[in-house]
């Protein structure tokens, strides 16, 4: 089998006495969606600081594209084609939605140091920005202040900043996050054409979105993973019914 | 931090096409405001004149060699979200550079402003690579620190004056000719150099480089997740500053025919920052309205009493209650288009 796209291996991280990631491993093949579920406090957010940079592992390694990225800081990773996306929309709400995908195309073509021409004029960024939005379905949007979109279509726009940045791979913390019904609709439906492109991990709480979308699902359990497979073997795992699924049963 | 952040949107509303962050008056407002300001002050001399009071051109060049140094602020304070509090050290050090040089038999204003940028751009460099290293109050407390030890330095310096500073024999020649040796031709001088920074800073601000600076004043680690590292783009827009300031004090020891420790103080520094907040942060055209409205405030103000900057304080109090955004925020809510 070939060397997967992204492979953790012994991944940890401590607060004082607190292990939050606890010997985490494991592999990412390409063009796959691999959904990371777990309880509220499990350490997926802490997780997701490490895959993408924005946090420093104590020990563990972290794989990329056959390249060891554990030491990179999260704009070499970037570049390398590993994109986040975040939890907590961050956005720049005093941009247009265009500008917004722009920058992220900006970041990857040729010196920003470059300091009279208008950048927002830049024909070659402003199109590939459009493509970005336009697989997102924001391209009517483009020309509106980032601030003044709706919650979905800022979840939306977040996709399409990470997308824009070139990224073989897109770590989504939670972009379904505080969405109604049908905003997730139409960021599930969005994920699914994302998948046919781009390898995809999928942090996320809501069951329904992750078992049809994901092609195998890790649980995170107190900063350990407890099990990893395919949706039916996690949904039938008996650690797994006891320590998350139990309480969301209804589901 | 300035305007255009108030249209905050009910979900599913749709408000008409987005103004630019810093709205009108960022946008084609700042030119017009600025070409406004700028004809106002081309046609002082002969009016000051006409009227013979021809301390009033004086007066005016002061002004506008403070309103390059606040503009030079506002790239730093109101694109690059670093609160400097040590940028009198960058005026005072071009200053010293016409100064010291001029004592050499160095008359060229040529030589003394690539001496006076240079110097500045590198003691930006230097400083700003540490202070980058902090943020928040402690970049504040770095800056003056450097600040107050350059002030310090040419203190010391007792060769060039130290706490009495230097006077200067004649204005700075152009090979050989005294251009400067008029008020006027000053004054024009220094108008023009405001007008070319004054655009040269438009077009920065607008450029790929302002436009990573705008993205890390508004969210830094959403720039970093896109793949940019902001201490570089801070760090060259601290250095830019840093030279502007420079140039601006070639013509403040033109202007004074004077140099001393005092432009370097940390309450000059506190001065540029008012003007640039009073004005209105992230603007250009602001600060260049604030320092005009400093200064002149100051003389006015010191007509009626001797504690004048308490009569400075109220007004600045209600300023920045009123006015969020500074003058510029005013206008702009004015004229500009009425927020949804």
């Amino acid at each position: 089998m070939s060397e997967p796209l992204l492979a953790v291996t012994d991944l940890r991280k401590s607060f004082g006495a607190l292990a939050v990631t606890d010997g985490v491993s494991f592999d990412v093949h390409g063009n796959e969606l691999h959904a990371i579920i777990g309880p509220n406090g499990a350490g997926k957010t802490t997780l997701i600081h490490q895959l993408s940079g924005n946090l420093a592992s104590d020990s563990g390694t972290v794989r990329f594209a056959g390249e060891d990225i554990t030491k990179h800081s999260m704009v070499d990773r970037v570049r390398r084609g590993l994109a986040r996306s975040f939890q907590i929309t961050s956005i720049l709400d005093g941009f247009t939605v265009l500008e917004n995908a722009a920058m992220a195309v900006q970041a990857r073509s040729g010196s920003s140091f470059r300091f009279l021409r208008p950048a927002s004029k830049e024909s070659p960024l402003n199109d590939e920005a459009r493509a970005a939005l336009a697989r997102v379905k924001l391209d009517d949007r483009a020309h509106r202040r980032a601030g003044s979109l709706s919650h979905g279509e800022k979840r939306q726009l977040e996709i399409a900043i990470a997308l824009a940045t070139g990224a073989k791979l897109l770590l989504l913390d939670e972009p379904l996050a505080g969405t109604g019904h049908e905003e997730s609709a139409v960021l599930v439906a969005l994920m699914q054409e994302l998948k046919l492109t781009h390898t995809i991990v999928l942090i996320e709480h809501d069951m329904d979105a992750v078992f049809a979308l994901a092609d195998r699902v890790s649980v995170l359990v107190y900063g350990r993973l407890i099990a990893t497979g395919t949706p039916e073997e996690v949904r039938a795992h008996p650690e797994v019914r006891a320590a998350y699924l139990g309480e969301e049963e209804a589901a | 931090m300035s305007a255009g952040t108030s249209n905050v949107a009910v979900p599913g509303a749709v408000p008409d096409v987005a103004p630019r962050r810093g709205g009108m008056l960022a946008g084609r407002g700042s030119a017009l405001a600025a070409a406004l300001i700028f004809a106002a002050l081309a046609v002082l001399p002969p009016i000051a004149l006409a009227i013979g009071d021809p301390f009033l051109v004086v007066t005016a060049t002061r002004i506008l060699v403070f309103a390059i140094a606040a503009l030079s602020l506002d790239l730093v304070l109101g694109y690059g979200a670093m609160v400097s509090f040590g940028h009198a050290a960058f005026v005072g050090l071009g200053a010293y550079a016409v100064a010291i040089l001029a004592s050499h038999g160095i008359d060229d204003i040529l030589v003394q402003a690539l001496a006076a940028i240079g110097v500045s751009a590198l003691f930006a460099l230097v400083t700003g690579a540490i202070s980058l290293r902090t943020k928040g109050v402690y970049f504040i407390m770095i800056t003056l620190a450097f600040g107050q030890m350059a002030y310090f330095f040419m203190v010391s310096l007792s060769a060039y004056g130290g706490d009495d500073g230097l006077t200067l024999s004649a204005r700075s020649t152009l090979f050989g000719l005294p251009v400067l040796s008029s008020d006027v031709s000053l004054f024009y001088v220094s108008l023009a150099v405001l007008a070319s920074a004054f655009l040269g800073l438009r077009a920065l601000t607008l450029s790929r480089f302002g436009r990573v600076l705008r993205g890390t004043r508004e969210n830094p680690i959403r720039m970093q997740a896109i793949g940019f590292q902001p201490f570089a783009f801070q760090l060259t827009a601290y250095v830019i500053a840093g030279a502007l300031a420079g140039l601006a004090g070639v013509l403040l020891a033109n202007q004074a025919e004077f140099v001393s420790p005092a432009y370097m103080s940390w309450q000059r520094s506190g001065e540029l920052i008012v003007m640039v907040v009073l004005g209105g942060m992230g603007t250009l055209v602001g600060p260049i309205g604030g320092a005009i409205a400093f200064l002149l405030l100051e003389d006015w103000l010191a007509h009626f009493s001797e504690h004048w900057k308490l009569g400075l304080g109220v007004l600045l109090v209600l300023l920045v209650l009123f006015t969020r955004g500074g003058i510029a925020g005013g206008v702009e809510r004015l004229f500009g288009r009425a927020r949804p």
